[in-house]
């Protein structure tokens, strides 16, 4: 690879290369939109309805970058894509920006190409069974077969844990969830693996929801948030502190309906900074001052999206947990804007 | 005469531009160094945009460890192994399906074609019935239904179809018994190879006594009995030893014995039947170009109708069917790639989908399918031609 790298340099000079000069930022405005890569359909994370209008936590970072940058969360387009798919879609330059329950992991932040903005939601993986196998804990599943998405992390974590549990399991890999759900229910499989927060959304989409329990080990740690191309540091730092702006003011106590309010008359003056009617935290960013503003006016802020995707506003009745804010005990904490 | 020597030896000599052979071999070359340097500039263009965009290049992942298992591999394998080895993994698995594939599409669609000129009109039409309906519908669609037939119908693994509690059918696979060869069991090797010989021997043996009596030996049954019976013998002299290794349900699943899985019974049986209709129309095409003079001069020498198809004309009707022969049997090892989309870990799911997602080299890895895939066919159709040519109407 040495040789050739200096044959390259030497090639570049003479050839105009494609490479394109990551202004990811103006490339947006220019469109006019902010195309988003979301997941095929999860409940709660990315889903669309009957009227192809999508909702979920990934599909509000999409909002809420597109807020930021320009100026209405309605101005997205979502590109589905498979676990296979995803991380070329970004790279190849057919997405700005990849929210699709993807974990942060050191292979894919090292050897990608890509830079994780953040995590918007801290998971885990888990185990699914039917109740009739009597199965109370994942100790218990030596020779199983399971069922797994194809190209994701589970598959590996799966494999790390029965070999260090000493078990032996049969993997049935599909390429789509809805293929792995089908598997589980036509008894292929015994047990349906995948990170938590899928087990609860893929539950509901069973014939009969109560017939599967979810089994209390977490076997891994699979932090879940956005991912942008490297190369691109102010786009980079955008998709960043859009999500740390929904954060915060959670922190602060903002709501969606109390933002416009809060950015003429609190006394706050970390509300004033957040909200844009102090500092120049927008202009720093190249966007406008009202950034965070717009983001929590037409979002909302952290709380109100997750509550309204995965918790006790939607079908997945997921407490906090690991997702609440650090004063709260959990794990969610964003820098100050200042 | 010196001005003719003079100007013939000019004439002998043109310019370059106005000799075509020159000519032709200037444009070539350019042609050629056209194309190898386009080639270059994308190699170089496309190393040079994964450089910038931090992406990693090179084969060196094929010796990282792969972390992840493999529902059904022909060689021993486990998650500590590389990624090479899941490439050899799934090569063997779509070599395994390739090959147990064309053996069946040519059986059954040698069968379909000859029952497609029966005079029987239920099995000429229940033959033109199979054909034309399964040519016509997208392989994919009869893969998901009988991957869909097969796990619907078959029960759960603790209600499965026992027989003779050594073969057990179920919605996990088919399970088998496996034979296990203890100390004494190279002398049934030995016995076996020594039945393949001499059902050999005795095959040539018969054809020249033909040749120079015209009496005929029954070949076929000798060789069945010199190859099942020879190592039949010697497995009774030395005293039996072959244990085996009874499927035992426990737990979740059989333990023990040979597991077919379901995915590769609906691939199988979805490939055989889709190649074979189209081995059914060759093979009928075939046999209506032997000029219908051939099969009548056999019957007229006293040939019922078996012997007819199989002496007279099948032979000559090979040389029709086996080049478009080729092509069926390199679309089978294709369409096998289809087996990702339910489930079965062959080269394309193991390690194009797999593998390249946990490394995101997508590059080398596809370059790497490609290639199989490619000299695979170039395999294929090699050995195809040398049979052609072996086929070839040798003129006396």
């Amino acid at each position: 690879m040495k040789k050739s790298l200096i044959l390259l340099s030497a090639a570049a000079a003479f050839f105009t290369t494609q490479v394109a000069n990551a202004a990811t930022l103006d490339d947006v405005k220019k469109k006019g939109e902010l195309t988003c890569g979301v997941s095929t359909g999860l409940p709660g994370f990315s889903q669309p309805d009957s009227k192809n209008n999508w909702s979920g936590l990934d599909v509000d970072v999409c909002r809420a970058v597109a807020a930021a940058v320009l100026g209405s969360a309605d101005k997205v387009k979502y590109i589905p894509l498979t676990a296979k798919e995803r991380f070329t879609a970004l790279q190849s330059g057919e997405i700005d920006m990849l929210s699709r329950n993807t974990t942060w992991t050191h292979t894919r932040d090292t050897s990608l190409g890509l830079n994780f903005a953040g995590v918007v939601y801290y998971d885990g993986q888990g185990f699914m069974v039917t109740k009739k196998l009597g199965v109370k804990s994942a100790l218990e599943l030596n020779g199983a077969a399971v069922c797994i998405q194809a190209g994701t992390t589970t598959e590996l974590n799966l494999a790390d844990y029965f070999r260090f549990k000493k078990m032996k399991f049969k993997p049935v890999v599909f390429d789509t969830s809805d293929q792995t759900v089908k598997g589980f229910e036509s008894g292929r499989c015994d047990v349906l693996t995948s990170d938590q927060s899928q087990l609860y959304a893929l539950r509901i989409k069973l014939k009969d929801p109560k017939s599967a329990i979810v089994l209390p080990e977490v076997i891994s740690k699979e932090p879940l948030g956005p991912v942008v191309r490297q190369g691109d540091d102010q786009w980079f730092n955008i998709v960043k502190w859009s999500l740390f702006a929904m954060v915060n003011a959670e922190e602060f106590g903002v709501t969606s309906k109390t933002a416009g309010d809060a950015a003429k008359n609190s006394k706050n003056p970390g509300i004033k900074r957040l909200l844009g009617s102090a500092g120049d935290a927008g202009p720093k960013l190249g966007l406008a001052k009202d950034w965070a503003l717009k983001i929590i006016t037409q979002v909302g802020n952290y709380s109100e999206s997750f509550e309204r995707n995965v918790g006790k506003g939607s079908a997945l009745k997921i407490g906090r947990g690991l997702n609440a804010l650090w004063s709260k005990g959990g794990l969610q904490y964003a820098p100050p804007v200042r | 005469m010196a001005d003719a020597q003079r100007h013939r030896s000019s004439a002998a000599r043109p310019s370059l531009w106005n000799d075509p052979k020159a000519r032709s071999i200037v444009f070539q070359t350019i042609a050629i160094v056209g194309v190898l340097l386009f080639f270059y500039y994308i190699f170089q263009n496309t190393l040079a945009n994964m450089e910038q965009r931090g992406i990693t290049t090179g084969f060196g992942f094929l010796n990282n460890e792969a972390g992840f298992g493999i529902l059904m591999s022909l060689i021993p394998y486990d998650e500590s192994n590389t990624y090479g080895r899941t490439f050899i993994v799934g090569l063997l698995n779509t070599v395994l399906v390739s090959f147990v594939g064309i053996i069946f599409a040519t059986i059954l669609g040698f069968i379909m074609g000859v029952a497609r000129l029966s005079r029987n009109w239920l099995i000429a039409k229940l033959a033109a019935v199979y054909v034309d309906s399964l040519r016509n519908i997208p392989l994919l669609l009869q893969m998901f239904f009988w991957y869909i037939v097969v796990l619907q119908t078959l029960p759960g693994a603790r209600q499965s179809y026992n027989f003779l509690d050594s073969f057990y059918l179920s919605n996990r696979g088919l399970n088998v018994p496996s034979p296990v060869f203890e100390a004494g069991s190279i002398g049934i090797l030995i016995a076996l190879v020594a039945g393949i010989i001499g059902a050999f021997v005795f095959h040539r043996w018969a054809h020249k006594q033909q040749d120079v009596s015209g009496k005929q030996y029954p070949v076929f049954l000798v060789s069945l009995g010199l190859i099942i019976g020879l190592p039949l013998i010697a497995y009774f002299v030395t005293g039996m030893p072959i244990s085996w290794d009874v499927p035992v349900l426990g737990g979740f699943n059989f333990q023990g014995g040979i597991t077919i899985i379901p995915e590769f019974m609906a691939l199988l049986w979805a490939l055989a039947t889709y190649t074979g209709t189209f081995i059914a129309e060759i093979v009928r095409s075939g046999i209506q170009a032997v000029s219908h003079g051939q099969s009548e001069a056999a019957h007229a020498l006293g040939l019922h109708n078996s012997p007819t198809l199989r002496l007279v004309v099948i032979p000559q009707a090979l040389r029709v069917i086996i080049p478009p022969l080729t092509s069926q049997y390199l679309n089978l090892v294709k369409n096998s790639s289809l087996a990702t989309a339910i489930g079965y870990p062959d080269l394309v799911g193991v390690f194009m989908g797999t593998s390249l997602n946990q490394t995101g080299q997508a590059i080398e890895i596809v370059a790497m399918t490609m290639a199989v895939y490619l000299a695979l066919s170039l395999i294929i159709s090699f050995l195809m031609n040398i049979y052609n040519a072996r086929k070839a109407l040798t003129e006396r």
